[in-house]
């Protein structure tokens, strides 16, 4: 194993899967002489040339839907979208036409694709430049959208969307880029086979007492949260739910069913969020299993600010998912650290 | 950039150049052979006799949906598919049904697609808008204005990536000219130097708003200029002058490897759909757009005819096998069977993974 950057496991796969398949193209905003806004993609156009590696035009419905049409007949294109604000512009493209050309022309051809794309606030980017709208896209039917918290994951997961013959939304996160964490040794291979399955949840950490559950970033502060608060003999299940559609219910419901109390931290707004589903889910699934209402931790209900004190008291926090589990555990008369 | 005709100030009600009491020579009708001019003829027929057929269905409420015919553009249609080689690629908008039987798919199977049926070239998953075929290399018919247009820019970069020689034609309406995506693609087009051809119908109305209505510049085809990108323009009710038209620009996209743009003007002879009884429009426009002098089928049955090519008892045998062929169709469609309900989970996604929904309405989240 070694430990590497969320930010390298991207790249050195992306790379890996370009050297394997020569049907894989990048295309996007200042990815190629400019190495990517996040530095993804550094060092692919040295390497590849401009025909593999497509600097475009500020015009994101013009080169997703062109991405769309490349797709359709058989090229792999992977789109970087500069931040998922910036997916609103193409939002036709992705959700009229990506998601729709499979089923709409009776299964006649598919779309390889992937959309490649950072949320994320915290980065005093302001009202339009920190919003966490994967929520669209995981609506949609058609479409696939992973959301990967480590750099393993990253790693498997953008080489499960590659290889995948549907368009698939691939959600990154600005907070998550220099996180580190293990890779198996071969990750950057272009031999290697480590295929994340799409459609899976993964239970991170065991636990008993509450079930915890997030995605991208948030499914790393939900592990950090279940690190603090082992120190105060609380133990928290983590359930990264790693695909938002489609959706592994049966996981996070079966980590309910043996904890009895669950909690959901997410980065997107609370009311119609990512947690609504996971928390009717769970109702449906464990309703007899629960011994207290389930909560969500969510970003306030603002236009985010770009002042940081009002910034971070509108964003989940550590601190403010430990205070829903406390509460929550004490609501049903369990310890509470 | 050649200007051929009609539109300068755009609307319906200007009637500008005509070719009234022109005399077809030999060379008029392009040096071409009786036998190719009868099939050009009679596909035209066709295609009017086919969404005749098409409107008396959806009256019927045999046909659903969005409705939306190519009566008054057939020679549009017949002279841009003939322009095409069999494997160029085809992206059009909703007003479809003509350019699919062009592009050589069976009328049978596009009628039963209009009837939602098993048979239909979309499995009955699209309609009338959403005609598709991988072998015609007929790309869609898509319902969004304007969304064909990034896509068909993207098959064009496809075969640019891979140094083949196919051409792409994507179609579209007056109206799409308007809309962000027909800005972009064809910068991209020009930019990325692709083997597209757009072909802007301008049938001077986008629903009910005129070109006029609509348009800062109403000269369609010189709105490629801004990317660099030679427009055309060419009377859409000349079969063989759009062909000529079309099949220079094809060729040359394809041995340039750059975009071009062709604008083709006609009268759309009914509605925006088969529902729009167009009282948008004065009485004096209805009777310009349905008139003989405006109609293409008219125009060239009297051209071939004139020239000796069409003879009265010709025309009626011709008038009697489309008649027994789009009646076939019209037959073949009602008789398919419509798509099973156990395929309905079938088509959502090509690659299965785990947890898929297969639920239905009623079903709880979690089966027993």
């Amino acid at each position: 194993m070694s430990v590497i950057t969320y930010r390298q496991a991207l790249r050195d796969t992306l790379r890996a899967e370009m050297v394997r398949d020569e049907n894989v193209l990048v295309m996007g905003e200042e990815i190629g002489v400019f190495e990517g806004s996040y530095k993804i993609t550094e060092g692919l156009l040295k390497e590849f040339g401009p025909r593999r590696v497509k600097d475009t035009p500020i015009a994101e419905e013009g080169f997703v839907g062109a991405a769309i049409g490349a797709a359709m007949l058989g090229l792999r294109p992977v789109v970087e979208l500069m931040t998922i604000n910036f997916s609103l512009i193409a939002i036709d493209q992705i959700i009229n036409h990506a998601a729709k050309i499979y089923g709409m022309f009776g299964g006649q051809t598919s779309v390889p694709m992937v959309i490649r794309t950072p949320g994320g606030g915290g980065q005093q980017l302001g009202a339009t430049h920190s919003q966490n709208i994967e929520l669209f896209y995981s609506f949609i039917p058609g479409l696939k959208v992973l959301a990967p918290s480590t750099p393993a994951e990253a790693s498997a997961m953008l080489r499960a969307a590659i290889r995948d013959d549907d368009p698939v939304l691939f959600l990154e996160n600005l907070g998550l880029y220099n996180s580190k964490g293990e890779v198996p040794d071969d990750y950057a291979q272009p031999s290697n086979d480590n295929v994340a399955t799409i459609g899976r949840a993964k239970v991170t950490r065991e636990g008993s007492d509450i079930t915890l559950i997030g995605y991208s970033r948030m499914a790393m502060v939900a592990t950090q949260v279940a690190e603090k608060l082992a120190e105060e003999d609380i133990s928290v299940e983590v359930v990264d739910l790693c695909s938002l559609r489609p959706l592994d219910r049966q996981t996070f419901v079966d980590s309910v069913k043996k904890t009895g109390a669950a909690v959901i931290c997410e980065d997107d707004w609370l009311t119609y969020g990512i947690g609504a589903e996971i928390a009717a889910s769970i109702q449906e699934g464990a309703f007899d299993y629960l011994d207290a209402p389930v909560r969500r931790v969510a970003m306030a209900e603002v236009p985010m600010p770009y002042a940081k004190p009002l910034e971070t008291a509108a964003l989940p926090s550590v601190e403010s998912i430990s205070t829903a589990i406390k509460e929550t555990l004490s609501a049903v008369g369990k310890r509470v650290g | 950039m050649a200007d051929t005709a009609k539109p300068k100030t755009g609307t319906a009600r200007s009637s500008g150049t005509r070719r009234r009491g022109r005399r077809d020579t030999a060379a008029g009708l392009a040096g071409e052979t009786p036998d190719v001019l009868l099939d050009y003829y009679r596909q035209m027929l066709f295609i009017r006799r086919f969404e005749e057929r098409t409107a008396q269905a959806y009256t019927q409420a045999r046909i659903g949906g969005y409705c939306h015919l190519n009566l008054g553009e057939e020679a549009t249609v017949v002279g841009l598919m003939t322009a095409l080689q069999q494997r160029d690629y085809l992206f059009t908008n909703y007003r479809d049904h003509g350019y699919a039987i062009g592009k050589g798919m069976d009328p049978k199977r596009v009628m039963a697609e209009l009837y939602g049926r098993s048979d239909g070239v979309s499995r009955g998953w699209g309609g009338s808008m959403h005609m598709y075929d991988t072998e015609t290399r007929m790309l869609g018919g898509y319902g969004i204005v304007g969304g064909q247009l990034p896509l068909a820019t993207g098959a064009a970069l496809a075969i640019s990536y891979r140094g083949g020689d196919e051409v792409v034609m994507c179609q579209m309406g007056d109206g799409t000219t308007n809309i962000g995506a027909w800005h972009e693609s064809l910068n991209i087009a020009k930019l990325w130097n692709l083997p597209i051809v757009f072909v802007v119908i301008n049938n001077f109305t986008g629903m009910g708003t005129t070109v006029d209505m609509s348009s800062a510049e109403p000269e369609l085809y010189k709105r490629g200029s801004a990317f660099r990108i030679e427009g055309e323009r060419v009377d859409g009710r000349d079969v063989l002058a759009v062909r000529d038209t079309a099949a220079r620009l094809v060729e040359r996209a394809r041995e340039e490897q750059t975009p071009f743009l062709l604008e083709a003007w006609s009268h759309r002879m009914k509605g925006h759909s088969v529902v729009d009884p167009a009282k948008y429009r004065t009485d004096e426009q209805k009777d310009e757009a349905r008139s003989e002098e405006n109609d293409p089928i008219a125009l060239f049955g009297a051209r071939l005819s004139e020239a000796g090519i069409l003879t009265d008892e010709l025309r009626d045998e011709l008038a009697a096998s489309v008649k027994e062929e789009v009646a076939e169709a019209a037959d073949f469609a009602e008789n398919s069977p419509h798509p099973d309900v156990s395929t309905l989970f079938d088509y959502t996604y090509a690659t299965p993974v785990p947890n898929e929904s297969r639920r239905m309405p009623a079903d709880p989240v979690f089966a027993e």
